[in-house]
């Protein structure tokens, strides 16, 4: 196509200069811009693709077969790798195999070199056989994580189950696992910062405006999540003993509340009654049902 | 015994079916259980309604009967028929009954902690004055003897 296009060139540039040697000695100037003109026109018009290079037979049947086309198109020629971005560059540090481990006693050199992917201790006699691929059974971290559209950040919610039952609860965002993060504020209602379940939550349409409030970030599923000991060294009787009894505040969980909570406090002040309400419980009475009420 | 009757031109309060909570006049008896019925400025077309889901009201519109639809929003805005109802105590019931149906949780709260402090204050006046009473009493008694 290159080689075309230069041809054409020189055919279009010899046709104005015939032409121009009759007109005036001004004019000289104008073939000249023309012809820079023409060949930048040229260099940037679009690309022409070449039509298909496998005549059809039939409907869905090509001439030539797949390797025949890949030497009529060139394709030996014509190879093309994305760009390395500069994550990849980075990555290209080769994974650790083996490392360097402490040991313990005298006179056996102190260290040893251990393999951090050792091969595997057992083969089997017979392999297990393949398991046939099914069809959109996804592990818990993969679901899709719904939010009622009730709920929305700075919402005030009654919680229904737990040893909160019927206390008001400010949301502010919905965890990777889809539960709910609340805070009371601590201040208020003694609610700290706590996930809470989309069902076991009546949405209120009451809502705080929460624009602005940073919620720190490191305030995920696993900071939340109970931990368990899990080294009984004891192995007969004193297994209960070991297990923690008592939950105890951390300071970290201290200093999470305050930030948050001094944020939503401010908010919460500006709207009158709004403090005594999130202080009061949600109960229902004699002739209260809550299918009629609008929450 | 009876101080609201059906004729022409009472208006009428719908109280079930398509356009229940309307105002209607009555423009013509169609027979022993319906009317034809018309409301200009309610949103109600001139149709046949049947006496049982109309309930009387206390206003009366003048036209003469089968009047046209146009004389009967005349005579509607004449007595300004919708402003008149509006303030009738049973409009502001009703009212009153819409607005405690949509009511949320927190209007709830408000309403709650408004009527503690409008009683807390009556039961003061009230003891005020029952103190009174008493020192009242206990004056003529101490007199008395």
């Amino acid at each position: 196509a290159g080689e075309k296009k230069a041809g054409e060139k020189k055919a279009g540039e010899k046709k104005p200069a015939q032409k121009n040697t009759g007109e005036k000695k001004p004019g000289d100037k104008k073939p000249v811009e023309k012809k820079a003109s023409q060949k930048k026109v040229k260099e940037k018009k679009p690309k022409k693709y070449h039509a298909s290079r496998n005549p059809v037979l039939a409907r869905g049947i090509g001439r030539y077969s797949r390797s025949a086309m890949y030497a009529r198109k060139a394709l030996y020629k014509r190879k093309y790798t994305a760009p390395e971005t500069k994550i990849e560059k980075k990555k290209k540090e080769k994974p650790r195999a083996t490392i360097v481990k402490p040991v313990g006693g005298d006179k056996n050199g102190g260290t040893r070199v251990v393999k951090l992917r050792k091969m595997p201790r057992y083969y089997p006699t017979e392999d297990v056989p393949r398991k046939l691929l099914s069809h959109g059974k996804k592990p818990f971290c993969k679901h899709k994580r719904r939010l009622r559209a009730s709920i929305t950040p700075g919402t005030v919610l009654i919680l229904l189950t737990g040893r909160h039952r019927g206390k008001r609860v400010v949301f502010l965002k919905q965890l990777g696992t889809g539960l709910l993060l609340v805070t009371g504020p601590l201040a208020i209602n003694r609610v700290p910062l706590r996930r809470a379940h989309q069902k076991f939550v009546i949405a209120t349409s009451t809502k705080v405006d929460i624009s602005g409030v940073k919620i720190p970030k490191h305030l995920t599923d696993s900071y939340f999540k109970k931990k368990r000991l899990r080294k009984p060294k004891h192995q007969e009787g004193e297994i209960f003993d070991t297990e923690k009894e008592k939950y105890e505040v951390t300071e970290q969980r201290k200093t999470d509340q305050k930030a948050v909570d001094s944020q939503i406090l401010a908010r919460i002040k500006k709207v009158p009654q709004l403090r005594g309400y999130l202080r009061s419980t949600f109960s229902l009475s004699n002739g209260v049902y809550p299918h009629k009420l609008v929450f | 015994v009876f101080k609201r009757f059906v004729e022409i031109g009472r208006v009428a309060f719908i109280s079930f079916g398509r356009h229940a909570g309307k105002l209607v006049t009555i423009v013509d008896v169609i027979d022993q259980n319906r009317a034809l019925v018309d409301g200009p400025c309610t949103g109600v077309r001139r149709q046949a309604m049947p006496f049982k889901c109309m309930q009387l009201t206390d206003f009366v519109i003048k036209f003469p009967h089968s009047a046209r639809h146009k004389c009967v929003r005349r005579a509607w805005e004449k007595e300004n028929i919708n402003e008149k109802w509006a303030a009738t105590r049973w409009a502001k019931k009703i009212e009153a009954r819409e607005k405690k149906a949509k009511m949320t949780d927190f209007d709830r709260y408000k309403v709650m902690k408004a009527k503690k402090m409008r009683n807390r204050i009556i039961k003061h006046e009230i003891k005020k004055l029952q103190k009174k009473t008493t020192k009242k009493a206990k004056k003529t008694e101490k007199k008395q003897k």
